[in-house]
């Protein structure tokens, strides 16, 4: 049996929009792939580069980046800050020699429950397909000892199935 | 660890010079909500083990941590065990975060030390696999641990509150609320874009299931608040712009030109008396009445002052006319009068916008605007109205015939896919006030026809019971089709209800001489701008979105805002006087504390470091950062600083800083998200 490879996915959500529709999502009941975990910050233009750089360099194979639809920021218009450094990243990642689509931008209002979960769902899709993130051998290291740490953070890869259908 | 690469943003790779913190964390059962799907047991454990070298002292699970003795817990071992961090895992930081930081606080820690991590919203209420779900708990708790030790304790920021409050809407929900604010000695501005205070309400006749005559019991409120001391009662007026913040709003609101000096007014109606323009009145009548070019929209107008409806007016389309003006007996036409922007300051705000009716025209099947005996409810509600078009006649559109048959359609528009998913709520009740006045009036045979009957509340069920006896006929289905495309002689000249009698099992073509449509609620079509505007959100129907759905119906996630009557969603008018006032008791709550305490999340500038690039200048929507020439460095404005974070992110000297959400905490969160803190560094 060959085991699918399970992403770790790093999620940065905003406070107002975001954050809320994963609350909005878990009140719901809503099932979404277990692979993402989140970080709130007040706003998605609080989202430093570096940040992305090192959760990709710590182990995670993506990073989802949320935030208020244009022209719905509470900050009246700091998604957009967000939207300038998520393009100029993107590039910067490529340079780097990773897929940029390692990297996502999703906006979710505070009533977007289900879009929270679906787009959840849809990019750890997509990161499968693109396989571990390989840091040379530093990053299988990491990997590695992740590994040996504590076996029960390897998700059956059965387990998952059920967790998509929303 | 392998992992020795340096890194320039991280400021926790000294080691050496660091108080190792005392962590409590804490893992809450939330009954069978989180323990169903996380092994809690398993987590602390883990957590206690694992996380021993990053200052975890203590780590345990409770049943409930929210309640008292899960509190006292947490108190006991801050106290005992001089905890310097706590860690909660348990639910969303939205729902328990205060709960925790007053107990910290209440036990002498600084409350911005404890850290919530979210396991039920965020791991047991959206996986099903126990393994995962607590794998990723642990996860969750471990960023949060990391996070934790790099939180810093702050000061709590207090502002005082302003006193005053603004009402957007004068409905009855906006009334109510008002009155109660106003009646308790504090002033209100209420702001109101049609000509009158009254809503919808002042257009019905009746109101379910008391048969109250709707303006009795309105016009005595509406004249109280037009009145009362402390109301600023702003007709035909927008707010156009609202900043600021609870307790410190800045409003602007637009007075519409009114053309008519308020001033000299006296109201008598003269103007409207001697306007030779007539208008059809599409707001109050409907569509179904006429109205001057100058008017007041009924006769109780709150204010009784009129407004001339430039579109349509004589003078300002031909450049001639003036009869208002000619035989006004005090001179308070004003035709040069220009609209005026009014800044208010208000400590809250209460929004109480209404609704708007579901247009009929978009269900062309049941023929409404082709077939002309086809009516909307709020038309019925001006037909039977005595003060209404036909002076409370009931008759078809032909202004005489009186209809021997009527149908009344439920759910148009609600309970319908290619609509809207929601019950409208008051529809039901609606069509059994309009069989009940139908009865009375005609005694023409009613039929209604219904998806489902919902008599819900106080004496609303006996209302339907009352009804049937009076003899209307009920009809259990969706009406397909509304024609008149007569297929038999009797069917004539009629409309021809086409439905299946679900109870029957047939199919029935029941011919009736007039059809009424009980439209459902549906947002205003400007919600969602208005919604933006005063910094809150729409749900996906198009409702204001309201802080808790049962806990907290009328606050909203922005402080200081409140969400009353049908701007919340479909209710009836019980229910909207009761949000009203319910809104009120907040807002005076909060008056009453005479101060509000903010969030001290705010960024500042470590002049330092900054080296005058003023890139973060152009960052600021609020405008909080300026630049000070003397020393070639910026400065935050802590008054101004809302804490988004975004300059903190944008300086390319790391010299600016943000409390709450700081580099080192979540550097420190994302490590300890992919678990790299489980080993001492």
């Amino acid at each position: 049996m060959t085991e699918q490879f399970e992403p770790t996915i790093i999620g940065f959500t905003c406070n107002w929009c975001s954050y809320r529709a994963a609350d909005l999502a878990g009140t719901a009941r809503m099932k979404y792939a277990p692979n993402v975990r989140l970080i709130r910050m007040m706003c998605s233009g609080r989202l430093d580069p570096t940040f992305v750089l090192r959760a990709l360099s710590g182990g995670a194979d993506g990073v989802m980046i949320t935030g208020c639809h244009p022209g719905e920021c509470h900050y009246i218009e700091q998604n957009y800050k967000a939207l300038r450094r998520f393009i100029l990243l993107r590039r910067v990642l490529a340079g780097l020699g990773i897929e940029p689509e390692r990297v996502k931008l999703v906006w979710a209002s505070a009533a977007e429950g289900v879009r929270f979960a679906s787009e959840t769902t849809a990019f750890v899709e997509e990161i499968r397909k693109l396989g571990p993130l390989n840091w040379g051998n530093q990053g299988k290291d990491e990997r590695e000892r992740m590994k040996d740490e504590n076996s029960s953070f390897i998700i059956q890869p059965s387990s998952f199935e059920k967790e998509v259908t929303l | 660890m392998s992992d020795t690469r340096s890194n320039p943003v991280d400021k926790r790779s000294s080691p050496v010079e660091k108080k190792i913190e005392r962590v409590g964390v804490y893992v809450c059962h939330c009954g069978s909500n989180i323990a169903g799907t996380v092994d809690v047991v398993d987590v602390a454990k883990w957590a206690g083990e694992k996380l021993k070298h990053q200052g975890v002292v203590v780590a345990r699970e409770y049943k409930f941590m929210c309640s008292s003795l899960g509190q006292e817990l947490i108190q006991k071992d801050i106290k005992e065990l001089g905890l310097t961090r706590v860690v909660v895992a348990a639910c969303s930081p939205h729902l328990h975060e205060k709960t925790f930081r007053t107990a910290a606080k209440n036990a002498g820690l600084n409350p911005y030390l404890v850290e919530l991590a979210s396991i039920r919203e965020q791991v047991s209420w959206v996986h099903s696999d126990k393994t995962v779900a607590t794998a990723k708990a642990k996860a969750v708790v471990a960023g949060a641990v990391s996070r934790v030790i790099e939180n810093r304790p702050l000061d709590e920021i207090k502002v005082p509150i302003n006193p005053n409050t603004l009402v957007v809407g004068g409905g009855i929900a906006g009334i109510q609320s008002a009155l109660e604010i106003a009646n308790a000695g504090f002033h209100v501005y209420l702001v109101e874009r049609e000509p009158s205070i009254g809503g919808h309400m002042a257009q019905f006749d009746k109101t379910f299931p008391t048969l109250d005559c709707s303006a009795c019991i309105l016009t005595p409120r509406m004249v109280e608040a037009g009145t009362h001391p402390n109301i600023t009662l702003l007709t035909w007026s927008d707010v156009v712009n609202v900043s600021g913040y609870v307790g410190n709003f800045h409003v602007t609101i637009k007075k519409k030109a009114r053309f008519v000096n308020e001033e000299l007014c006296t109201g008598c109606g003269i103007c409207q008396e001697k306007c030779p323009k007539k208008v059809i009145d599409e707001v109050y009548e409907a569509g179904l009445g006429y109205r001057k070019a100058v008017y007041t929209p009924f006769a109780q107008a709150v204010p009784n002052f009129p407004v001339m409806d430039k579109e349509n007016c004589t003078y300002f389309i031909k450049g001639t006319c003036k009869a208002c003006e000619k035989f006004c007996p005090t001179g308070a036409i004003d035709f040069k009068q220009e609209d005026q922007l009014i800044n208010v300051d208000v400590g809250n705000i209460v929004l109480a916008t209404g609704y708007d009716l579901f247009d009929a025209r978009r269900v062309s099947n049941y023929g409404y605007g082709r077939l002309p005996n086809v009516f909307t409810s709020l038309e019925f509600e001006r037909l039977s109205n005595a003060a209404g078009p036909t002076s409370g006649n009931i008759v078809l559109r032909d202004g005489k015939t009186t209809p021997k048959n009527v149908g009344i359609i439920h759910c148009v528009g609600s309970r319908d896919k290619n609509f809207n998913n929601y019950c409208s709520v008051i529809c039901c009740m609606q069509g059994l006030k309009f069989a009940h006045l139908v009865h009375e009036r005609t005694g023409a045979t009613v039929y209604n026809f219904y998806i489902d009957m919902r008599t819900a509340y106080k004496a609303y069920d006996e209302f339907y019971q009352r009804v049937l006896e009076e003899g209307t006929l009920f009809v259990r289905g969706k009406v397909a089709e509304v024609t008149n495309a007569a297929r038999r002689e009797s069917e004539k000249g009629k409309l021809i209800i086409q439905v299946e009698d679900t109870l029957a099992g047939k199919q029935r073509r029941i011919p009736v001489d007039m059809v009424i449509l009980s439209s459902g609620l549906q947002p205003r079509y400007d919600a969602k701008e208005v919604g933006k505007m005063f910094g809150i959100s729409c749900s996906t129907d198009g409702w204001f979105t309201e802080k808790h759905p049962k806990l907290d119906p009328v606050a909203t996630m922005t402080e200081g805002i409140y969400i009353v009557g049908c701007a919340q969603g479909p209710k009836d008018i019980p229910s909207s006087v009761a949000q009203g006032a319910a809104a009120s008791a907040r807002v005076l709550d909060k008056i009453l504390q005479k101060e509000v305490t903010l969030e001290p999340i705010k960024a500042s500038v470590d002049h330092e470091k900054c080296s005058g690039c003023k890139v973060c200048n152009g960052m600021c929507p609020f405008n909080a950062i300026a630049f000070i020439e003397d020393d070639k460095v910026s400065d935050i404005n802590p008054a101004l600083c809302q804490g988004c974070g975004t300059c903190v992110a944008a300086c390319p000297a790391g010299a600016i800083s943000g409390t709450g959400f700081s580099d080192a905490q979540i550097i420190a969160q994302i490590d300890g998200l992919l678990l790299r803190n489980l080993e001492p560094a």
